[in-house]
């Protein structure tokens, strides 16, 4: 008989976390503590592998997790406790899960024998985070811990990735048990994502594609997440065919801003080229997007006359709002891999001149331009400024949602993947703040801004504290129109332009709330002060809340009215007050 | 084209509903009925049915019977949110099959006397219903079959003084010597 006193696997549960963490390459955690954690944060004090981050609201922690991951590709960990710890974690994991984040949240529970008793900070974690995880686990027993540890991180990183949580009763970490290190028998024996495409289906999306007169690439977040191979391939993929390619919101940076195929993003507030190509093709690349209905519009009249090939790692996303008709189920670096080779084995690239002579007709409507002003700053301008002022530089941005978020995929060119985290399926204010805080975290020496509006930069606002704390120059640019910008634009065009509680009427000042976090305020009022104010911004080394003073009512364009079809896209040089009012005649009841 | 009602309803589209059977195998651990259950409610998918138990209790497998009714996209959207279930091993669609045998049990109360008796006697008879219980003025009938034979009988028993009935829901198997 051994002598388990000398068996270094012997450990309590809280061990057993910390220790899983840093057998799965976890250099940082986000958190908050709590009385059903503490024997986890004991743990924590008394190690150094692993640094803890420790926010302001749970919320932070979650949205730093997400940031860290989408920055670096590795799951994001975050450690809460019990009750309103777990609570507070929900709507980050509902981003992440739309998003397809990978999130390993730890959380404390009250001890299994009180479990069911509405005992002091109690709720059903497990219940309520059910259907905003992709799996989730309460551990009642020291002896399986370990184990879910580890299916855990393998869960949330592979496959579709998503938000997982495991829940651990206080009784549970202060038990005794045997750690075992990740082993392949630690998957769950039903879960086996499928990763390679089937020969057949590419061999026809190659046909397809070669035989096609107006192809077109759109893809989505789903290259992002299946790492930089996927983009690398994507790359490839475009330049050996000489397709336009397009994608959605998440999918930014995939294919570089500045690449001479790229058509701009697609989809509600996208360019009038890529919404037209997409309307106009006769057949259509998509990876690693969804059809989301801010990409489709009206659905009976999307794309009407073209054959789809549809390549997505989760079956469910195919045929779910859009008929297929090649589907191809698999990871997008290895499906892109398997047809790029078979392409260029079997077929010749069509010859698509007279396609990308229409497409330039589109794009000499210049859909994204905007009446100039000297004497305020306009939003799409100041992100133009933004751009120039960090072109070159290790820059990555976040944003929070509306307006600001819409210009910013508009206006700032992203040349690599990775670079750009924003809250697309779920759309959560206060995203980008500590989603900037936990990209810092992990490229402490890079430039990370985020692009945020008035509004939603208050809902996370105390994050401000956390960056001071742990010296993140995170950098806050607000475009502060006075109003939810977005929400003000909808009641224009909607509601009779009765502006329903979407005016703030009490701002705080940006600038001296900067300095009562103890970081830096800086303001911009005129277009001429910007280039100045921005240079500033990026040479301070601390962290900046930049209120940048734009015009109040400006409204984003071009835009397909919800409900109406890619090619009824409402320009902005069109957009006087008749044509969008008929724009709009239908549309109230829809999001 | 056979597409899927629009985000935006712009038109009401009467694709046929259809009805299917659909049997998952699923790793038996806590939660995983929830989690199903939670899946057909959250999305606004139907049950017309569901049955679930171990089946296999040495690997902890459980088997669940499901009648749901849909469009047929939304019947493949479905089986594909379930089979991404992590603890979802496999699903099979047996209406799709066609060869599948489905039956479900059914107790049936009556109370009555006198020629109701009798009559309710001769029909349990030819639906070979069993009694399982019976007082002077009551029955309880157990029948199995598919869904459509048990509607038929319960039909037949409500003039002749029907009090209660306790359905187990649809177990489906196929034909056959494979296993799914
Ligand atoms: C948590 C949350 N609540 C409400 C909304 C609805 N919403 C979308 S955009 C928006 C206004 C955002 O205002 P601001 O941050 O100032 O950005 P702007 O549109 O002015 O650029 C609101 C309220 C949301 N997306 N998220
Ligand atoms: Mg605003």
């Amino acid at each position: 008989m051994s002598d388990k006193s000398h068996d270094p696997n012997q450990m309590t549960g809280a061990a057993m976390i910390v220790r899983a963490l840093i057998d799965h390459g976890v250099k940082h955690i986000f958190g908050y503590p709590g009385g059903a954690v503490l024997p986890i944060y004991d743990e924590i004090f008394q190690q150094s592998e692993v640094e803890h981050i420790l926010v302001r609201h749970e919320q932070g922690a979650g949205h730093a997790a997400e940031g860290y991951a989408r920055s670096t590709g590795k799951p994001g960990v975050v450690l809460v406790t019990s009750g309103p710890g777990a609570t507070n974690m929900v709507t980050p994991l509902t981003d992440a899960l739309m998003d397809s984040i990978p999130l390993v949240c730890i959380t404390g529970q009250v001890p299994t024998h009180l479990i069911g008793n509405d005992a002091f900070q109690e709720c059903d974690t497990v219940g309520i985070t059910r259907p905003c995880t992709k799996h989730n686990w309460l551990v009642r027993d020291v002896k399986d811990l370990a184990k879910v540890l580890h299916e855990a991180f393998y869960v949330a990183s592979t496959g579709r990735p998503g938000p997982v949580v495991v829940d651990v009763p206080k009784d549970v970490q202060f038990a005794t048990g045997t750690y075992h290190p990740p082993r392949k028998s630690d998957v769950h024996v039903s879960y086996a994502p499928r990763v390679k495409g089937d020969a057949t289906q590419i061999r026809k999306a190659v046909a397809l594609l070669a035989s096609a007169k107006r192809p077109v690439i759109y893809s989505g977040g789903g290259v992002i997440n299946s790492g930089s191979e996927a983009s690398k391939l994507l790359r490839e993929l475009v330049e050996f065919t000489g397709f336009p390619i397009t994608s959605t919101l998440m999918g930014l940076g995939a294919y570089p801003a500045s690449g001479k195929n790229w058509l701009g993003m697609l989809g509600m507030h996208g360019t009038y080229e890529a919404n037209m190509a997409m309307h106009d093709c006769d057949a259509m690349l998509c990876v690693g997007a969804r059809f989301d209905d801010r990409i489709t519009g009206r659905t009976d009249a999307f794309s009407p006359g073209s054959k789809k090939i549809h390549i997505d790692i989760d079956p469910s996303s195919i045929n779910k709002n859009i008929r297929i008709d090649i589907p191809i189920i698999g990871d997008a670096a290895n499906v892109l891999g398997d047809l790029l080779q078979v392409f260029k084995a079997e077929a010749k690239k069509p010859d698509i001149r007279t396609w990308w002579q229409e497409i330039a007709k589109w794009r000499a409507r210049n859909s994204l331009s905007y009446k100039k002003n000297s004497d305020i700053i306009l939003p799409q301008f100041a992100i133009q400024r933004l751009f120039e002022a960090t072109r070159g530089r290790d820059v990555y941005i976040t944003t929070e949602v509306g307006q600001h978020q819409m210009w910013a995929a508009q206006f700032f060119g992203f040349e690599e993947p990775h670079r750009w985290m924003t809250s697309g399926g779920l759309g959560t204010m206060g995203y980008g703040l500590p989603a900037a805080l936990g990209v810092q975290v992990a490229h402490p020496d890079s430039l990370v801004i985020d692009i945020a509006g008035d509004a939603s930069v208050q809902m996370t606002m105390q994050e401000m504290s956390t960056a001071v704390q742990y010296e993140l120059p995170i950098k806050i640019f607000i475009l502060n129109n006075q109003y939810m910008g977005m929400v003000r634009q909808w009641q224009q065009l909607l509601h009779g332009n009765r502006l329903s509680h979407s005016y703030s009427e009490a701002l705080p000042d940006f600038v001296k709330l900067a300095e009562a976090f103890g970081c830096v305020g800086i303001q911009a009022i005129k277009p001429g002060d910007l280039d100045g104010a921005i240079k500033e911004m990026i040479s301070v080394k601390r962290p900046v809340l930049f209120d940048c003073r734009v015009a109040a009512l400006e409204n984003c364009f071009p835009m397909i009215p919800s409900g109406k079809a890619h090619n009824e896209m409402l320009l902005p040089a069109e957009a006087n007050d008749e044509a969008t009012a008929a724009a709009f005649a239908s549309g109230k009841a829809l999001v | 084209m056979n597409q899927p009602a629009s985000a935006y309803f712009m038109e009401e589209r009467h694709d046929p509903s259809e009805s299917h059977t659909l049997s998952v195998l699923v790793q038996n651990e806590p939660g995983v009925l929830a989690r199903v259950i939670g899946l057909f409610s959250g999305r606004g998918y139907n049950i017309e049915s569901l049955t679930v138990s171990e089946t296999e209790n040495q690997k902890h497998v459980s088997r669940i019977t499901i009648v749901t009714t849909g469009t047929p996209m939304v019947i493949e959207q479905i089986k594909h949110q379930l089979d991404r279930m992590v603890p979802v091993y496999r699903v099979v669609d047996m209406t799709l099959t066609g060869r599948s045998i489905e039956r479900e049990l059914a107790m049936v109360k009556l109370r009555g006397t006198g020629e109701h008796r009798v009559e309710a006697l001769r029909l349990a008879e030819a639906f070979r219903a069993r009694v399982i219980d019976a007082t002077t003025e009551s029955f309880v009938f157990e029948i199995t079959g598919n869904s459509a034979k048990i509607n038929q009988f319960i039909d037949l028993m409500r003039p002749l003084g029907l009090v209660e009935v306790s359905r187990t829901g649809v177990a489906a198997i196929g034909r056959g010597a494979e296993g799914m």
